[in-house]
């Protein structure tokens, strides 16, 4: 795999011409930054950014039986959930660990799954294997556009941007409330827009077909005047997610870091005798409190907890930092880490083994950083 | 790229110039691969440093890096005010960013500019 060149999303070329530094992600080549990882992330808290995340799979399931190919593989029912409505949740393995975590949506004809780029080919394998043998018709739509439009002054941006669309009888994107989406037109093109992120700010999630992509994108910067969106990549994101102390695949959740652990318990609905993958796993879980939990810690000096250092309570090493970094907006080191149960409350004084020095970490109710600060 | 021809450089991406002392600093290809710094560590001044030695580190929003001493020497200066600008490593890391002033005793296995920029190139 590591010789395979990373693929490049339809306006890798719009990046390449802003001044992005490029980076691998999940097997694609990402803008990373265009000029300052701080100045796009302080925009997003303040006013608004704009990310291109279509390296993210979308796989659609048409047909009489999604509903219960779904309920087969996510830890969260999907049969409730009424159209124009999304749900986060998750795909786990028998013994409760997360295949992905992912955005159901559930439109008019058909359910949308957002999902991690690295675990596209996971969730299309278990979604085939739940398949087998029902009516459903399981389809990756390759080349589709993802942008995510996020911070305070979004929804005024979005408006600026799909203004002549909703005077012509387009839906009003903006009238959206949270986890609700829907199919309209922005600037003519036809995009389902909800209103969803991941980065704990007020915004919205973007998908059309790769054509439109490019005047997607430059209609949304240009939404808003001179004091329109900034264009930000993955450097932002990774930094603003941790603020708002949301999950990343592959650090806080895995195999070995479930819902429980995570502290997303809640998208696990064990209450109505649904059998789905892994629920034996997790309801013992739930029974029993996870062995392990992630938890915020706030670090002191200036030296950020990176993921893989130790964590200890006096001698005892108690847990790993699985994210970690200098918090933009707080202006001290942050962290999520997984600590055994009972070294995880809020107020407990640990300490990180930061290179070799250890550095006093206090365990911290999260999110770190509070929506619309 | 931005390669002065005036300094020497690393492999690990320091630069060195020729003065007495000499200045030490990262390169701007570097600081672009480490993106905003928000922290540098750097030694005491007095410190004797062998060629090739960690000194310090900087750290940016996304990671952290050890620092390479290109020459051995003793620290005679560090830049104080990057402890209040950081940011000054990526906005001029040829100059107002350097890192420390060494009394070179013992150099180090450095190259021109050319084979530098051929490295990163």
């Amino acid at each position: 795999m590591s010789d395979v060149a990373p693929r490049t999303v339809p306006l890798d070329e719009v990046h390449r011409a802003a001044g992005a530094t490029m980076t691998p992600f999940g097997g694609w080549s990402m803008p990373v930054r265009y000029a300052s990882d701080l100045a796009e992330h302080h925009a997003v808290r303040d006013r608004a950014g704009l990310f291109d995340v279509s390296h993210m799979g979308q796989v659609e399931l048409v047909g009489p039986a999604a509903e219960d190919v779904l309920d087969a593989v996510l830890v969260s029912r999907v049969k409730d959930l009424e159209v124009g409505r999304a749900r986060y949740t998750m795909l786990c393995d028998e013994r409760g660990g997360v295949i992905d975590d992912v955005i159901v949506y559930r439109l008019v004809d058909r359910h949308l799954l957002i999902v991690n780029a690295s675990n596209t080919a996971a969730v299309l394998d278990a979604l085939a294997h739940a398949s087998e043998g029902h009516d459903v018709t399981l389809a990756h739509l390759r080349g589709r556009i993802l942008l995510a439009l996020q911070g305070p002054a979004s929804a005024e941006m979005l408006a600026a941007a799909c203004a002549d669309d909703v005077a012509g009888g387009a839906a009003d994107p903006t009238s959206l409330r949270p986890f609700r989406a829907v199919g309209t037109l922005v600037a003519g093109i036809p995009v389902l827009v909800a209103r969803t992120g991941y980065t704990g700010e007020d915004g919205f999630e973007l998908a059309c077909d790769g054509p439109d992509g490019r005047r997607l994108w430059e209609t949304l910067l240009a939404a808003g005047g001179g004091a329109g969106a900034v264009p930000c990549g993955l450097a932002a994101r990774d930094t603003l997610r941790l603020e708002a102390g949301l999950p990343l695949h592959g650090h806080e959740l895995g195999p070995d870091l479930g819902p429980f652990e995570t502290g997303f318990g809640r998208v696990v609905h064990l209450d109505e005798g649904r059998s789905f993958t892994g629920r034996e796993a997790l309801e013992r879980i739930a029974t029993e409190g996870p062995a392990r939990r992630i938890v915020g810690l706030v670090a002191e000096g200036r030296r950020a907890p990176r993921a893989g250092y130790p964590v200890l309570d006096g001698a005892t090493e108690v847990g790993t930092i699985t994210s970690g970094a200098p918090s933009p907006t707080l202006g001290v080191p942050i962290a999520l880490a997984a600590i055994a149960a009972g070294h995880a409350e809020p107020g407990t004084r640990l300490t990180v083994d930061v290179r070799g020095t250890l550095v006093p970490a206090e365990v911290v109710a999260l999110p770190f950083v509070p929506r619309g600060h | 790229m931005d390669v002065p021809q005036d300094r020497v450089y690393t492999a690990e991406h320091e630069w060195i110039d020729s003065g007495e002392p000499s200045t030490v600093g990262i390169t701007s290809y570097a600081a672009d691969a480490l993106g905003d710094v928000v922290y540098v560590d750097l030694p005491s001044v007095g410190r004797t440093l062998a060629a090739g030695e960690v000194f310090g580190e900087i750290e940016s929003t996304k990671s952290v890096s050890d620092l390479y001493a290109p020459s051995g020497g003793e620290v005679v200066e560090v830049n104080t005010a990057l402890a209040d600008d950081p940011g000054l490593v990526n906005r001029d890391p040829y100059g107002a960013g350097w890192l420390v002033r060494l009394q070179v005793s013992e150099p180090g296995a450095t190259m021109d500019a050319d084979a530098y920029r051929s490295l990163t190139g």
